[in-house]
């Protein structure tokens, strides 16, 4: 019998990845063992230490490019400024969680440890180059994601989210597996490299590749479910609400950054000369998200839905970057993942601060006359609705004008306008908002409860999102700079 | 290209044909002659008792759940066991990392009390 060869493993490669799932197993023992009930919080700033260590990690291998497990994991530039983007999201998120679980009487240990493993598998996505691993990196996000979002569980609300969740999550994953099988019978390869190398081999009519097309068709159904893509979008608006909303400030901004992302990677690297099948399907898709995201915010009256549907928006927006599939595009895309992150998480905060024990404040008359209560908190939600909605000086305005700068140098003219009608219709619903928390008088005493955690959150959020709004030089920098490949 | 597949599309067609073909010409041409004993749900003869669609306790889903993390578990042991000296030390390690995964969820599941039945 012949020795079998282990393939060669780079462990460096994959450090950042490693020392956070190393974190949160050892994280769940320790709170099942020497944390007493309670005092969770300490969970939360372990959780928190963790990701800083990962971020810490991350910083020596910016010089270091390669692949390892037979190429089915990578690090490259792109990889490791996303595992930032992803440590900074985890970290925002367990801020909030700290002070909103006891509040309403969910504190359970776990919730740290399942977000840890959502960011490890979300840098797994960064870094998979193989549709076997990426498939693996979904699955483990959906898994901890149900958990989460069921996490509030004797809230019926929370429950039918976490349901309605896991269900379309079950549909998305059998259509990425089929999706696979498909490709695989179409190529013989699911590495992303050989596959692009085999159909760059001989020239081939595309509309003939019916077993390419089928497959790489499942593969969008997944990645508009994951992404919220109309028409694919129908769970989000329940789910957000129903979620715990740290989680659903987790999933608007985090699920959507990974899935993106290993979108790019997917058709970038394996697609490329498939493009004239995916590029129409992505443009219309991403002109309708834009139009329904924005009409359906038109018409909420609950800041959590409408914060939902702007999320769909936002996700068209984002998309424009993504399949312009130029360098600027990429660059736009991840600029615009930096600033929405930070603006939509600071949003959700504000929400969470005006959210009482066992009492929703989410209706558009709890922010009535905010500012003559809560002055700070007015202020920072009014800087996050302008830049949600594209007004300079913001993050939000520089990205929207990145990002369609981006699409019409592409020759994506017509997607950008559709973008730029559709950010008009977004400013009234945006701007109802900031209206309303200035000029009404208060409709009913909703005392916010603020604590250390959420303070520092909000004006984190929304100091860097005015920050990078005013000086936007050194993240244009960074993204430039992810993009440049090792030794030029 | 899809021309390949046209033999596994016959197979089906004839699957599907003598399945059909059997129940219908068993039904049309077989005699009928029930007697409530024949007629009652098969149970391995004995005699039913209630219907068969009625609540179980959640605490078996639970059990059965912690049982497949061990099924795949012993799925993944038996392989391992045959080529054992053929891997050498990185097998080891490597099967000793994916050991250690499992027995944390193991111990947590204990010390969270999911192996008390009541």
């Amino acid at each position: 019998m012949e020795p079998i060869q282990i393939p060669p493993v780079d462990l460096t490669l994959i450090a950042p990845l490693l020392t956070i799932t190393a974190w949160a197993i050892v994280l769940l023992l320790v709170d099942a063992f020497l944390i007493p009930d309670e005092r969770k919080k300490l969970t939360g700033y372990l959780a928190l230490a963790g990701l800083a260590v990962t971020a810490l990690v991350a910083v020596p291998l910016w010089n270091v490019d390669g692949s390892t497990f037979s190429d089915m994991v990578v690090l490259d530039r792109y990889s490791l400024t996303l595992t930032w983007l992803f440590l900074l999201i985890g970290g925002l998120t367990i801020a909030m969680a700290l002070e909103y679980l006891p509040r309403h009487g969910i504190e359970q240990g776990e919730f740290y440890p399942l977000i840890l493993f959502a960011v490890a598998s979300m840098i797994l996505l960064a870094q998979a180059t193989d549709l076997i691993v990426i498939f693996l990196g979904i699955e483990l996000l959906s898994l901890t994601l149900y958990i989460l979002t069921g996490f509030a569980y004797p809230r019926v609300t929370s429950e039918e989210a976490g349901m309605k969740y896991l269900i379309m999550g079950a549909f998305a994953a059998g259509f990425f597996a089929y999706g696979i099988a498909l490709i695989y019978g179409a190529t013989g390869s699911t590495n992303l490299a050989a596959i692009n190398a085999y159909l760059a081999a001989e020239p081939f009519v595309l509309s003939e590749q019916v077993l390419l097309l089928a497959g790489v068709g499942l593969l969008l159904i997944t990645f508009g479910f994951k992404i919220a893509l109309v028409p694919f979008h129908m769970w989000t608006p329940d789910v957000y609400e129903g979620a715990p909303t740290p989680v659903a400030a987790f999933m608007s901004v985090g699920t959507k950054a990974a899935a993106l992302a290993v979108l790019l990677r997917i058709l970038g690297s394996a697609f490329p000369l498939a493009y004239e099948f995916w590029l129409p399907v992505l443009s219309v898709l991403a002109a309708v998200t834009m139009l329904v995201g924005n009409l359906g915010a038109l018409t909420q009256t609950n800041v959590k839905r409408m914060l939902a549907y702007s999320s769909i928006s936002h996700a068209g927006y984002v998309l424009l970057g993504v399949i312009v599939a130029t360098e600027r595009g990429v660059e736009a895309f991840l600029f615009y993942m930096l600033a929405y992150a930070l603006t939509n998480l600071g949003a959700f905060a504000v929400v969470i601060a005006l959210e009482q024990r066992s009492e929703s404040a989410w209706s558009l008359d709890d922010f009535s006359g905010l500012f003559q209560r809560q002055p700070f908190l007015a202020i920072a939600m009014a800087i996050f609705m302008f830049s949600l909605a594209g007004v300079p000086p913001t993050a939000g305005f520089i990205a929207k004008f990145y990002v369609f700068t981006a699409a019409y140098e592409g020759g994506l003219g017509w997607l950008a306008l559709i973008g730029l009608l559709t950010s008009a219709i977004a400013v009234y619903f945006y701007l109802r908002v900031v209206l309303r928390m200035f000029t009404r008088d208060p409709g009913r005493p909703v005392e916010p409860a603020m604590d250390r955690g959420l303070h520092l959150n909000i004006t984190l959020a929304a100091g860097l999102t005015l920050l990078i709004g005013l000086l936007p030089m050194p993240v244009v920098n960074l993204v430039e700079r992810s993009l440049v490949a090792l030794g030029l | 290209m899809l021309a390949a597949y046209v033999p596994i599309l016959i197979l089906f067609g004839i699957a599907v044909f003598i399945a059909v073909f059997v129940i219908t010409v068993s039904a049309m041409l077989g005699p009928q002659r029930g007697t409530p004993r024949k007629l009652a749900p098969y149970e391995s003869g004995m005699e039913p008792i209630g219907a068969a669609i009625r609540r179980i306790p959640v605490k078996f889903y639970v059990v059965a759940m912690l049982f497949i993390i061990f099924d795949i578990e012993v799925i993944f042991f038996y392989p391992y066991a045959l080529v054992f000296r053929e891997l050498g030390v990185p097998g080891l390690i490597a099967m000793g990392v994916f050991f250690m995964v499992l027995v944390v969820g193991f111990v947590y599941e204990w010390k969270k009390g999911a192996l008390k039945w009541e």
